[in-house]
């Protein structure tokens, strides 16, 4: 499904990486790891097609994701180690600003759901300058409960986690791979995903 | 795919470093050649002017000055355009090499204007659409080199830069325009620098001084995109051969 | 594809009211700097009427350029760009999108206050109606050619003095026609030739620029 061919990376005069390739198929997820700065970002946004490999190919169901455009971007989930919400609105308006910028369908009713289940209950009108650090992460994260996209790029998604969410997240991801669906995810920790094969990819 | 490869390899660094290298003292020499040629046809052949006496003798620098601050910045939309469709290393370092040139050029241009201008306007400044014009391109030549020079890293100083010199180039047409007809509004100044009729010496001085121009800007522009050669690929084995070569 | 652009106006738009105390102050600084300038060159109607259109309009170009650092700053910090430029859709919609959104609250409020500072340069009704209809049709081609400058020179260091320099004179014709308009208008020779030019020229940018930042972005992106 998830096709990565022989890509190299130079990030201003380094090398990071070269010749470097995966495949990656329904159900299953990618951790990669490696060293502060040896390039795991890098790759993850030369995943999402912000940054062009310097050499090599990405394929998405067989077509490089550059032809795919639009239609591999309307496949894509990606969560960056910044939050993308709006310090000005409250979670729900966040989460459906989100949904409709990325053109999926997401009622009220189940963006409040999302929220209870991260624990912001109570929190939804709230603007989330106000909240703390951790609760802007877990509104971020909020969005993957409803997420029915296939393919889940995610940069260090358990940073900032307690342990009851840790579980959690590993849950969701689990059920996400459980529908057939795609992971990659740098982390520092390993975490037990339940379901689905786990491959790991380490950046030297 | 020949083909293809034949136009990388002269879009590389490591040959084209050297083969600047060997053009730079022909352009060099054929600047200086043109140049006296042209001043010699210009100061001492040319007739004196009835209307505008020895000052309009400055046309002779003022003129090409004005057309290679065009030209040049022409260029570089070119090389910009190259650069983003086929993503050459070279084209970044030609436009960055080319733009101190051509603010020089567009500077030299108002200067000379400003020069002129005193003694056939009585003002050192008039809002003539020409000079204006040209105003205004020294502003998009430092708008360039601002931005490239803000950026660190070189990838994306190329492109940005590239992407502001398509834009200008769009936009020079419409700005020129504009300001003619501004200036037409105004009712301004509108004596010609070079429109009193020509003597055929003059316009052959002309001519050879803007080939003295033309050639001039190439070498430096050469000698400059051999510079940045150096200092971004500094790294690489071809520039650590080329330094070891010299302190040998 | 309107689904997308009306999404993102829908968003800055309510971002923008959560946030009024810029709208308000890019206002006010056009204000200010209009009504300084009688206190500069001195209270002569005459005079004022002739300056009138250049200083309105240069106002309005300072104020609009005030604003265009935030254009997409504030959503690189946040990580939204990166969202946006992950939508399903050609980036050039989602910055068409926020081109619009600048406009409505930056331009738009800057035509409604014209005509009350055009009164105290003392101009006449008639030069005051071609005034706001300037202002209405020449600020989107602001909005719009500013958005490659803020897209070029997003995240860089001092990007605020560096985008004026990109921009201001790729804002002349817009000055030179905008400014022209009332000009004509006053002296009585009719400002329409320079209305549609000013028109055709927002068509020109609206169109044109809103794909220019998007590559723009994409570079700062990377």
């Amino acid at each position: 499904m998830l096709e990565a061919d022989n890509l190299e990376c130079v990030r201003g005069e380094r090398r990071l990486f070269a010749g470097l390739g995966f495949r990656l198929e329904a159900g299953e997820l990618l951790y990669l790891q490696g060293k502060n700065g040896a390039g795991k970002t890098s790759l993850l946004r030369m995943l999402i097609g912000l940054l062009p490999p310097e050499a090599g190919e990405i394929r998405w169901r067989g077509k490089s994701i550059r032809t795919l455009a639009d239609e591999f971007r309307a496949d894509l989930c990606y969560l960056g180690h910044l939050n993308a919400i709006k310090e000005e609105l409250t979670p729900l308006e966040n989460l459906l600003a989100a949904a409709r910028l990325a053109d999926e369908a997401l009622s009220e009713d189940e963006a409040l759901d999302a929220l209870e289940q991260v624990g912001l209950a109570g929190r939804e009108d709230l603007a989330c300058k106000y909240l703390s650090q951790g609760q802007k992460r877990r509104v971020a994260l909020a969005r993957l409960v409803k997420e029915k996209r296939p393919l889940w790029i995610l940069d260090e998604p358990f940073v900032a986690l307690d342990v009851a969410a840790v579980d959690w997240l590993a849950g969701i991801i689990s059920g996400h791979l459980q529908r057939g669906g795609l992971a990659v995810m740098t982390t520092h920790q390993l975490v037990n995903i339940p379901a689905g094969k786990v491959r790991e990819l380490r950046i030297a | 795919m020949k083909d293809r490869f034949n136009l990388y390899r002269y879009a590389s660094p490591a040959t084209f470093y050297p083969l600047a290298g060997r053009m730079i003292p022909y352009f060099a020499a054929l600047s200086v050649l043109f140049g006296l040629a042209g001043l010699y046809l210009g100061m001492l052949v040319a007739p004196t002017d009835f209307q505008q006496g020895e000052g309009y003798r400055i046309i002779f620098i003022h003129v090409p000055a004005s057309w290679m601050s065009m030209f040049i910045y022409l260029v570089m939309a070119f090389w910009a355009a190259i650069g983003l469709a086929f993503n050459t290393r070279l084209s970044g370092m030609m436009a960055q090499a080319l733009a101190p040139t051509g603010a020089l050029m567009a500077f030299l241009s108002l200067w000379t204007g400003a020069l002129w201008g005193k003694p056939m306007w009585g003002a050192w400044w008039v809002w003539d659409a020409r000079l204006t014009s040209e105003l205004i391109l020294l502003f998009l030549y430092i708008g360039f080199m601002a931005l490239t020079a803000a950026i660190d890293d070189p990838k994306r100083a190329d492109k940005a830069g590239g992407l502001l010199l398509l834009v200008g180039v769009v936009n020079v047409p419409i700005i020129y325009f504009s300001v003619k007809w501004w200036n037409t509004l105004h009712q301004g100044s509108s004596v010609n620098l070079t429109k009193s009729s020509m003597a055929q010496t003059m316009l052959w001085g002309m001519l050879l001084m803007a080939l003295c121009f033309w050639m001039y800007s190439i070498a430096v522009a050469l000698l400059r995109a051999r510079t940045i050669m150096l200092e971004r690929e500094r790294h690489t084995d071809w520039v650590k051969a080329e330094l070891a070569g010299v302190e040998r | 594809m309107l689904k997308i652009v009306t999404a993102v106006i829908g968003r800055d738009l309510k971002l923008a009211m959560r946030r009024q105390a810029d709208i308000v102050s890019a206002l006010f600084f056009f204000i200010i700097v209009v009504s300084l300038f009688p206190l500069g060159v001195g209270p002569e109607p005459d005079l004022l009427r002739k300056l009138a259109p250049g200083v309105l309009w240069v106002a309005a170009l300072l104020a609009t350029m005030l604003s265009l650092p935030r254009l997409f700053a504030d959503d690189h910090r946040d990580g939204t760009l990166e969202q946006l430029a992950l939508a399903p859709h050609p980036l050039g919609l989602v910055v068409t999108g926020k081109v619009i959104a600048h406009w409505l609250v930056s331009g738009l409020p800057l035509a409604l206050i014209a005509p009350v500072l055009g009164i105290q340069f003392d101009l006449s009704a008639d030069a005051l109606l071609v005034l706001t209809g300037a202002i209405l049709l020449g600020t989107p081609a602001l909005s719009g050619i500013g958005a490659i400058g803020a897209a070029l020179t997003l995240g860089l260091r001092g990007g605020g003095v560096l985008l004026s320099l990109l921009v201001l004179p790729l804002y002349i014709p817009v000055l030179i026609f905008g400014a022209g308009a009332v000009d004509a208008t006053v002296t009585g020779l009719g400002g329409e030739g320079h209305l549609s030019l000013l028109a055709a020229l927002t068509f020109a940018s609206l169109g044109f620029a809103p794909w220019a930042s998007a590559a723009a972005l994409k570079i700062a992106l990377e």
